[in-house]
């Protein structure tokens, strides 16, 4: 493995077992069906899908959260998918996630000194150094005067204060990853660059990996290197931000940034060209190509009945696609 | 502009809470044409919202101040009483898509008997002549028939949201008001929604007042756009030149902080807070977050016309 | 701390909360006086009565502000002392000594006293002195006692004297002694009465005191029971036992169920379902038999009841309740955020979760704490309840026992009840308006 390589996964299964019938079959949510890829220091990542994709629980199975079926999550050479509790512990000091609604991140009943100290008490850190890390933190997220901040309560802040002292909790225990689920679709559109940029900051001062959970291509793009396209549990095409802009490989990312409007009076003028149908349930996916039935380039009998394997028709520019299957793989 | 289906004039809404008054509306002048779209642009907190529930006279308990004239094709409905209003405006002039309405709707009817309701209700119409009506609608907004017998859980977001528009234009009022209408769908639902939106506009003899913060999406439909700010509109002009050159420097700034997924603009952002609608500040609302404030912003600027039609709350166009 | 400022702030638009909260203070004030005041020690002491502890207490006598519904005086308790004074002794040259006392009092009431009782000590060191008791009353009529040779002390308790009675052919012994005739036919006399104590004391340091009790029907501020006992004593002390039960069951219960709830909630499988089915096990169980039985066959004492209590509503339907609440909350956004930086299952459960649920608690645990108090009223009535503490159930058992509404004593339920529904009333309008200041939906403003 690259010694460069953060993080490592290996075709990556997260499936939520769904009870039923008391004597019915039991069928499971393929949230995450075979993910695989590789992360290295510093490095940010955008995971752009729709609600359903299973982004959100690619997220959290990173995180530890859930413990995958099938698969190896690998970081900095420790396996994590099948860790004990003493790495599990180690693992957590490394990765630090910010989530999608600032106000139900932090606990309403303690204050933003009480919701810093939590992580340092936890991981056993002494007072003095608790206290000196906690003001650190809030001086790098820019909530100043600290005085001030300290003894409020979640709700007197600002949805973007709020944020950034969810930011501010993810990088007390100096980790080397971050994992940002939508962090920024719950607040106003002058907020969101405000944060988006705090966490570049961040990331380029600590060397940083990062890993934006989001639908929002647009904003995202500006802030990191490389985009996964994720589509029914499955990364469909992962690239460079240039390349996947200049040239989409998967009919879907080409669906995904046709229907994404900037703004522009013109919009108004002409409709637009959108997949019929819905996103794939992840309890019965479609046999071979998820994206099969709302694709307009599906050749049958290839594309509905073997899923195609992961091609590279341009230097680390890869999908999910039977188009490409000339291309090496 | 002013033979039109919809004209508002210093429309206030205050709204009494422990805390003091909330003006989140406060004076609101506007005028819309038929098949046409207005967008209503604004962060939270602005009063955009509000501004629905004014217009369509959907008030909670502890209002203290609500007056204005609101003149839905030539007739004033603000002295109406609460019955004729029901009867003649409400459903019937002006119809309202909410914020995340697809988790209004009744979970356990049909969504077709739900659609019908208003055609029950308000025109007392016979259920199998009522649900040929239905029918009509959904395939409008593009519900495919056999859903009609489903219930809501069973359909998707997207699908839901589509009934809730059905259900806003069964009684073919001439305007429909979308508060955030796809702020909770996907991409590609928001694009099928938009697209139905426009369809309708063309197709039908319908105007939208379409209330957002996503700029973007809001420039599928808009022919005009209207900005608001703590309360106030602060700029009011088509769609075309705001969205290349807006002139208040909040649409201003506000545009300049909407990353573009096709070119490479730099990002800015606002710095500071939008006022508190219950401690308004003197002069213009926006001044202490203003970068060309000057002297004069010490004194709440008027709606100002330029030249070419527009209309902005700056003193910087005098 | 601004919190609670602002809460009763909020509070105080509520004129049940300001009524509620008042009487709460009120009890708990009372409370707080009377441990002070009569240690516990003390009250146990006087409740279990005994020998010489409620001697010169009447019997069902009523409280004395029942005067104010009275047209008639009623009469209070007299104690005449020879310690106090009128008492003569004369050397007698043959080495005795005679005693001669006079007790006089002035009886001015419009209605018989309840009982009359002497009691004589005499110090001597082998003959006890021969004591001869005249009555004199005001109309100048004479009664003469039987003679006595007391001991150390002798209760003469003149009431029960039936020989007496039968002597004089009279209905009582109080008709007889204060009304006007040899039998007491007559009208009551009103005036100066006197107990004369002639005694002949056979050793020169031989001495004789005498004490006249002539017990009244009215006393104190609560009136007394058959056994003599002060009211008061036991409505006082009622307070305290009965808000400290309330309190303890409702904490114990409401904090076990918590934890319960909450744990099991966590943690899910098989330990969830396990309490879930004991809780519904529980459910069915009759509680008031269950406490019954315990108290019949094993114990009545208060904090085995407690107890009892405390472990019978731990697996309540709260749990329920609360498991909804939980279930919610364990995939909160910030719950979620704390896995992700290493929190353990018992740091979240009780730092996060908890915190989070107790204000909604509040209001159900005010309400709960009358329930408990009537329920230890209802154990008492039924006869289970401690024999030795003084509680207001315990009252209200009482009076049942001694028939008290068939026999007109009706201050000695009312008392006790009131109190109960004071009780009731103050932590149940204190607890609504808790309730309306923290769930807000259920506000009006």
């Amino acid at each position: 493995m690259d010694p460069s390589t953060l993080l490592s996964v290996r075709n990556l299964h997260t499936w939520y077992e769904l009870r039923q019938r008391a004597f019915g079959r039991a069928g499971y949510v393929r949230a995450v069906d075979g993910v695989t890829f590789d992360l290295a220091a510093g490095e940010t990542i955008a995971v752009v899908g729709e609600s359903g994709c299973g982004k959100s629980s690619l997220a959290k199975t990173i995180l530890g959260l859930y413990r995958p079926r099938q698969g190896e999550i690998v970081f900095q050479g420790q396996p994590i998918h099948a860790a004990n509790a003493a790495t599990l512990r180690w693992y957590r000091r490394q990765v630090g996630f910010v989530q999608q609604d600032p106000y139900g991140a932090l606990p309403p009943f303690m204050n933003v000194h009480r919701i810093l100290a939590e992580p340092l008490i936890i991981h056993g850190i002494r007072k003095t150094q608790r206290e000196e890390r906690i003001r650190e933190v809030l001086e790098e997220v820019k909530l100043v005067p600290m005085a001030d901040f300290m003894t409020k309560y979640p709700h007197m802040l600002s949805g973007g204060q709020q944020q950034r002292v969810v930011i501010a909790r993810a990088i007390l225990l100096q980790p080397k990853l971050i994992v940002a689920d939508e962090p920024v679709s719950m607040l106003d559109a002058s907020v969101r660059v405000e944060i988006l940029e705090l966490l570049r900051n961040l990331q380029s001062a600590h060397r940083l990996a990062v890993i934006y959970i989001t639908h929002d291509l647009s904003a995202v793009r500006h802030f990191s290197e490389r985009i996964f396209v994720m589509y029914g549990g499955k990364i469909v095409e992962k690239g460079r931000v240039a390349d996947l802009l200049r040239n989409p490989l998967h009919p879907y990312t080409r669906a995904l940034l046709r229907a994404i409007p900037d703004a522009d009076a013109a919009n108004a003028e002409t409709d637009r060209d959108v997949p019929p149908g819905e996103p794939p349930s992840l309890l019965h996916p479609p046999p071979g190509c998820r994206f099969h039935p709302r694709c307009p380039l599906v050749t049958p009998g290839l594309c509905d009945t073997q899923e195609p394997p992961e091609f590279e028709p341009e230097p680390l520019h890869l999908t999910l696609c039977w188009l490409y299957k000339d291309a090496k793989s | 502009m002013n033979n039109g289906l919809l004209q508002v004039e210093e429309l206030r809404l205050h709204y009494r809470t422990t805390q003091g008054v909330v003006q989140a509306v406060d004076g609101v002048t506007f005028s819309l044409a038929p098949r046409q779209a207005l967008a209503v642009l604004g962060e939270s907190g602005c009063g955009k919202s509000s501004l629905a529930r004014a217009i369509l006279r959907l008030l909670p308990r502890n209002v203290e101040v609500y007056d204005g004239c609101v003149r839905v094709n030539g007739l004033d409905v603000m002295p109406l009483d609460e019955e004729q209003f029901r009867r003649d405006v409400r459903w019937s002039k002006i119809s309202i898509v909410m914020q995340a309405a697809m988790n209004a709707l009744n979970p356990v009817l049909r969504v077709a008997d739900q659609v019908s309701e208003p055609l029950l209700v308000h025109q007392g119409q016979q259920r199998d002549v009522a649900l040929a009506c239905v029918r009509d609608v959904f395939q409008m907004v593009g519900v495919p028939l056999d859903f009609m017998g489903r219930y809501a859980f069973e359909l998707s977001g997207g699908m839901r949201q589509r009934v809730i528009l059905a259900m806003a234009l069964i009684l073919k009022p001439p305007l429909v008001l979308l508060d955030e209408p796809t702020s909770a769908l996907d991409v590609l639902t928001q694009a099928n929604i938009m697209n139905v939106l426009k369809r309708l506009k063309r197709d039908t003899n319908t105007s939208f007042i379409l209330i957002t913060h996503d700029i973007a999406t809001s420039s599928e439909l808009a022919d005009q756009v209207a900005v608001m700010y703590a309360g106030q509109l602060v700029e009011i002009s088509d769609a075309g030149r705001f969205f290349r050159e807006p002139l208040h420097p909040y649409s201003q700034k506000l545009m300049a902080s909407v990353p573009r997924l096709r070119d490479d603009t730099k990002l800015a952002y606002i710095p500071g807070r939008p006022p508190s609608l219950i401690d308004l500040p003197r002069g213009c609302r926006f001044a202490p977050r203003c970068p060309q404030r000057f002297a004069r912003c010490d004194q709440d600027p008027p709606m100002i016309r330029t030249e070419d039609g527009r209309q902005v709350r700056c003193w910087l166009y005098e | 701390m601004t919190a609670l400022r602002a809460g009763l702030r909020q509070l105080r638009q509520y004129p049940s909360a300001i009524i509620g909260m008042t009487m709460v203070l009120i009890l708990l004030g009372l409370s707080l006086v009377t441990v002070l005041t009569i240690p516990y020690s003390e009250a146990i002491r006087l409740w279990r009565g005994g020998a010489g502890v409620w001697d010169e207490s009447p019997e069902l006598a009523r409280p004395t502000w029942f005067q104010l519904f009275s047209a008639r005086k009623l009469p209070k308790t007299i104690i005449i002392d020879t310690r106090q004074g009128g008492k003569a002794m004369a050397d007698q040259p043959d080495g005795t000594r005679l005693v001669n006392a006079s007790l006089r009092f002035e009886f001015p009431y419009d209605e018989l006293p309840s009982a009359v009782g002497l009691w004589l000590h005499a110090t001597y060191k082998e003959a006890q002195p021969f004591v001869v008791l005249t009555w004199r009353k005001p109309n100048g009529e004479e009664i003469a006692f039987e003679e006595r040779t007391p001991r150390q002390t002798d209760r003469y308790f003149v009431s029960r004297d039936e020989r007496l009675r039968e002597r004089l052919q009279a209905r009582s012994i109080e008709e007889a002694l204060f009304s006007a005739g040899p039998s007491g036919n007559g009208a009551l006399l009103r005036g100066t009465y006197e107990l004369a104590v002639e005694g002949i004391l056979f050793e020169p340091d031989a001495d004789l005191e005498a004490r006249l009790v002539v017990y009244g029907k009215v006393h104190g501020i609560a009136g007394t029971d058959a056994q003599r006992r002060d009211l008061s004593v036991a409505l006082l002390w009622g307070t305290p036992i009965a808000l400290t039960f309330g309190l303890l069951a409702a904490v114990g219960t409401t904090i076990f169920s918590l934890m319960i709830s909450a744990v099991g909630t966590w943690f899910g499988g098989r330990l969830d379902a396990i309490i879930q089915r004991l809780t519904e096990v529980n459910a069915m169980l009759p509680g008031l038999t269950l406490l019954v039985m315990i108290g019949m066959f094993y114990s009545r004492s208060l904090w085995v009841m407690l107890l009892a209590i405390i472990l019978l509503n731990m697996f309540s339907l709260g749990i329920k309740t609360y498991r909804a609440i939980f279930l919610s909350l364990k995939e909160a956004p910030y719950i979620e955020a704390a896995r992700t930086y290493g929190a353990g299952s018992f740091r979240i459960i009780f730092r996060y979760m908890i915190p989070r649920v107790i204000p909604m608690l509040i209001p159900a645990f005010v309400t709960a704490i009358p329930g408990f108090v009537f329920l230890e009223a209802s154990l008492s009535i039924l006869g289970l309840g401690d024999p030795d503490i003084p509680t207001w159930g315990k009252l209200l058992f009482d009076a049942y026992a001694n028939e008290a509404l068939f026999k007109g004593y009706y201050y000695w339920v009312l008392e006790p009840a009131a109190l109960l529904m004071i009780t009731g009333m103050s932590f149940a309008m204190s607890g609504f308006a808790l309730d309306r200041m923290f769930n807000p939906r259920l506000r009006t403003a």
